[in-house]
């Protein structure tokens, strides 16, 4: 069961490639391996806790090796449910912009989220590195997916900036990691030990953090606002899911299971991660205050709401690292209604900037109900999931006396609001301009009803999980010790 | 058969050559090399099994014995090189019978083959002996065929580049020499067994200080060690297609195998890396070769010739874990060895597929190949990661090994130097896939189809080494390790 995870979106993509004549049963079978998909991961949920598969050995000692774990089933469940969201999603993007390449579009997806799931279940560092590699490259084809001039810089930036980091940074730490403990197997409680000195563990510290770039740490976080050249499918599932989740995901990993929550804290080392995170929070909303493309402005978004996720994990406190599992999934699900309704707002209007959003509300009542959702969300307003995220962080932070952490909560809350509400406001209260910018339909109704189908799925979700958190919570719980 | 095979793994291509010249049909003659070169692939593979079984194997040859008579030893390492010499050979073959009938003329076909074989006698020749004359012999033999491979080549400046290799190459060929020559006055033997035993008295003698240096200077030259790799970028880029794929898994390889043969078995450790500053000679000269090789590689517009100045970075990796004359060090060097061979040997494959449709390798020309040329590109794509060392390839596994064997030395500088080459390989390989898959074939430009099958072949069968070797890589690199271990330890 836990190689079908992996078996299901690999042999989709096979299938794919090879169905670009037939249009419809191309799309049928990323709808069926996702759902496929999704139910293996619900079995490994129920009852495959345990589940272990340990392949060939790449390195002495150090197999490829898989292993269910509460964090990786937050990250599988999330990335394998949203892909059946977001192919229904695609059907109707792709379509309707007609765009180019479609087989070659839903091939790289599948891969893409194969690789997520290697990442997902990984059960040593070097699996881990091996499919978060592998998810740099096949994700590379569809952020440059149309070709042009823009996206190929973008590509670059992309690329440069995600493989400088990993090759640079992460695998000097992974192979650092290996000569100090002879081990890269993921264990509760860390596989460090005394003998290592406090000045060693902090340079590793260092060079995981930074090594780990789909973070989008600042100043390390060019390559999101980059990604968003491509087609909207691409930067809802991953850029807002699978790509920078893997990011936090595989810090979490690292700093729970590799370096060990407890023994970082008995050897004091990383305390400047607190201040960086809260400072990428802030700054990212600012960014995001000035945006005027409605993409961008997501993009700013998550490299803040991602930095919370950080800045939990940095306070090494048992609640919070809970909350930053969490927010996985809150977080998720938040910003891919975002990204749908931005997507959506595009398909039906052309249009891709707030200054053109006035009235939009009238027009598309279903896509900004939706995109209210997941801005409330954003800003976590119950009751939206993103409100049990913050929530939990701020009572942990206030009980910790952590008052770095709160003030910065308090403030990038503010800031969300700043650059959130207007939005909607524009959408629903502001009269439409009649100004006609070239290439926007002027007179345009709701988007594609497929499309509005997934975008109310992931908002009703976004509500949902706000009210059934139990699944999420408990996993996070386990995560956290 | 058996207790033959060392020595007909030499004799059959030193025999085949000259036979070959008298075949009078091209094809014949690719038929009958090919045959040679597959009889000597099998020999290589027995070889090894006799050896992974029984432990080194010795011959002497005549039945003189030595250290009067000429030696042949193999062990593991000359075994397994063997295999890839060979192999590289045996792969190249089904190639070469497309690309060389495009790339040079039907009545020079027959020479071609013939002076194939006879570069392939001389680098099997190198990895058998065990005396030290004897690889001058043979050194000799490969030099000399592979700068008329060279000169085949279709380009005006093929001559120039077989010219300038001629002239390096003799250089260093005869560096070689004079210290061969300098260590048997002094100890008056040849057979490399033997030298071992009798050096260790002689460390403080001048003339011996001075042959290991003009010894490793003139094989430095051969496998292009910064600054001597001048040759290099030239000689690969304008042969044709098949010898540059070959040279590039085999010449270079080759000499560094020599070295290591007479670094560690010949000299020893204690000598070479202790009482000489070797380790730091090399150390500073792989720094530089593999910053400037990459560096340049990125501003070439002849991809060829990105390729050639990629291997001298790549090549500046194996010195640098040798330099390191750690048992980690060496298994690094010797598992990029192989994992280079396997990975260039492919690119060079797949660029000689663009070679034979466009008649042009100018990054130019590359224009939207990635739409034309699907499975072609695809191959230089994965050889291309090989190259770069992204995980599940070869390339991956030796600059893993790098990497752990400088982590554990300290060697932080030595560690920035390879990962700002390996970013800096990501932006020369980037650049062809830019162009490939990004820009579009203009209507003035060559009509192009997929490369014909058989050339397709044996890019791909490279790549899926790579591949292999990347996923399954433990049996080997534990090989590698007992190897080198072996090296470090006693020399044997």
């Amino acid at each position: 069961m836990l190689l079908l995870t992996l078996i299901i979106p690999l042999a989709a993509a096979a299938v794919i490639s090879l169905l670009g004549r037939w249009p419809n049963l191309r799309e049928a079978v990323s709808l069926f391996a996702s759902s496929a998909l999704f139910y293996a991961v619900v079995q490994l949920y129920i009852y495959g806790r345990e589940a272990v598969y340990q392949g060939v050995e790449l390195l002495r000692g150090v197999p490829i090796a898989f292993a269910v774990e509460p964090l990786g089933l937050i990250f599988a469940l999330v990335a394998s449910f949203l892909w059946i969201v977001t192919s229904l999603y695609s059907i109707g993007y792709m379509r309707s912009n007609k765009e180019y390449n479609q087989t070659r579009f839903y091939a790289w997806f599948a891969l893409s989220l194969a690789c997520a799931m290697g990442i997902a279940f990984a059960g040593n560092l070097l699996t881990l590195f091996i499919f978060y590699e592998m998810l740099t490259l096949c994700t590379y084809p569809l952020v440059t997916h149309s070709g042009t001039e823009a996206s190929k810089k973008a590509g670059r930036t992309y690329l440069g900036i995600l493989l400088a980091t990993s090759v640079g940074l992460l695998l000097v730490a992974v192979v650092c990691t290996w000569n100090l403990t002879g081990t890269l197997t993921f264990t509760p409680g860390g596989i460090m030990n005394k003998h290592i000195g406090a000045g060693t563990i902090a340079i590793l510290f260092f060079l995981y953090v930074y090594g780990v770039g789909k973070t989008a740490l600042m100043p390390i976080h060019r390559w999101l606002p980059a990604a968003m050249v491509a087609p909207t499918p691409v930067s809802a599932l991953l850029h807002a899911v699978a790509v920078v989740k893997a990011g936090v995901f595989t810090l979490i990993k690292i700093v729970v299971y590799i370096l060990g929550v407890d023994f970082l804290k008995e050897i004091g080392v990383g305390g400047w991660l607190v201040y960086v995170a809260g400072a990428t929070v802030i700054l990212a909303s600012l960014i995001a205050l000035r945006q005027d493309n409605l993409k961008r402005l997501l993009a700013y978004s998550t490299i803040s709401q991602l930095a919370y996720i950080v800045m939990a994990v940095a306070t090494f406190a048992k609640e919070a690292i809970m909350v930053a599992a969490f927010h996985i999934a809150a977080h998720g699900i938040g910003k891919i209604t975002l990204f749908f309704a931005a997507g959506a707002i595009y398909t039906a209007s052309k249009k891709k900037r707030l200054s053109e959003l006035a009235g939009i509300g009238k027009r598309m009542p279903w896509t900004m109900a939706a995109f209210t959702v997941g801005a409330l969300s954003m800003v976590a307003v119950p009751p939206m999931a993103g409100f049990l995220s913050k929530w939990h962080l701020l009572s942990s932070a206030w009980e910790e006396g952590n008052y770095f952490v709160v003030g910065t909560l308090v403030v990038s809350t503010m800031l969300n609001v700043m650059y959130f509400m207007p939005i909607v406001f524009l959408a629903y209260f502001r009269p439409e301009t009649t100004v006609h910018v070239t290439g926007n339909l002027h007179d345009h109704g709701e988007a594609p009803v497929i499309m509005v189908i997934a975008l109310m799925v992931t908002a009703l979700c976004t509500i949902g999980l706000f009210v059934w958190p139990g699944v999420f919570w408990g996993l996070a719980e386990r995560v956290a010790g | 058969m058996l207790q033959h095979a060392i020595v007909l793994q030499v004799v059959i291509p030193l025999l085949g050559a000259p036979l070959c010249a008298f075949v009078p049909r091209a094809k014949l003659a690719w038929g009958f090399a090919t045959l040679v070169t597959w009889c000597a692939f099998a020999m290589s593979l027995m070889l090894l099994m006799q050896v992974n079984h029984s432990g080194a194997v010795t011959y002497a040859l005549g039945n003189w014995a030595p250290p009067i008579g000429i030696e042949y030893r193999v062990d593991m390492l000359s075994a397994a090189m063997l295999v890839l010499v060979s192999g590289m050979g045996a792969v190249g073959m089904p190639y070469a019978l497309v690309s060389i009938s495009k790339e040079i003329e039907e009545t020079k076909q027959s020479l071609f083959y013939t002076m194939y074989l006879l570069c392939l006698a001389g680098l099997l020749g190198m990895i058998v002996t065990h005396d030290a004359f004897n690889v001058f012999v043979f050194l000799e033999i490969s030099s000399l065929s592979t700068y008329t491979l060279i000169a085949l080549g279709k380009s005006r400046r093929s001559l120039f580049a077989a010219f300038e290799y001629l002239v390096l190459g003799t250089i260093g060929a005869t560096f070689y020499l004079i210290g061969v020559g300098l260590l048997y006055i002094k100890t008056g033997t040849l057979n490399m067994g033997d030298l071992a035993r009798l050096l260790p008295e002689l460390w403080d003698n001048s003339t011996i200080k001075t042959a290991l240096a003009f010894i490793t200077i003139g094989l430095a030259l051969k496998f292009a060690l910064f600054p001597l790799h001048l040759w290099l970028c030239n000689a690969y880029a304008y042969a044709p297609s098949f010898v540059s794929a070959f040279l590039a898994g085999t010449a270079t390889k080759v000499s560094l195998y020599v070295l290591l043969r007479i670094v560690f078995t010949v000299f020893g450790l204690q000598f070479a890396f202790q009482e000489l500053p070797l380790g730091a000679l090399f150390m500073a000269l792989a720094f530089f070769a593999v910053l400037v090789g990459s560096f340049v590689a990125v501003f070439q517009p002849n991809v060829k010739r990105m390729l050639a100045y990629s291997s001298v970075a790549q090549i500046g990796y194996i010195v640098m874990g040798i330099s390191l004359a750690s048992q980690a060090g060496v298994t690094a060097g010797l598992l990029h060895i192989f994992n280079h061979a396997l990975a260039k040997g492919a690119l060079f494959l797949v660029v000689g597929c663009v070679f034979y449709r466009l008649g042009s390798v100018q990054l130019e020309d590359f224009r939207g190949l990635g739409k034309h040329m699907p499975f072609t590109m695809a191959a230089f794509v994965m050889a291309a990661i090989s190259l770069i060392g992204l995980p599940l390839t070869a390339g991956f596994i030796s600059k893993w090994y790098l990497f752990d064997a400088l982590i554990g030395e300290g060697r932080w500088l030595l560690l920035a130097a390879v990962i700002t080459s390996s970013l800096l390989s990501l932006v020369y390989i980037g650049r062809v896939v830019e162009m490939a898959y990004f820009k579009e074939r203009q209507p003035h430009d060559v009509a192009v189809a997929e490369a014909p099958w058989m050339l397709l072949l044996p890019c791909w069968v490279l790549v899926l080494l790579n591949l292999g070797a990347g996923i399954f890589s433990a049996q080997g690199v534990d090989v590698a390790t007992r190897i080198a271990g072996r090296l470090v330890d006693g020399g044997m």
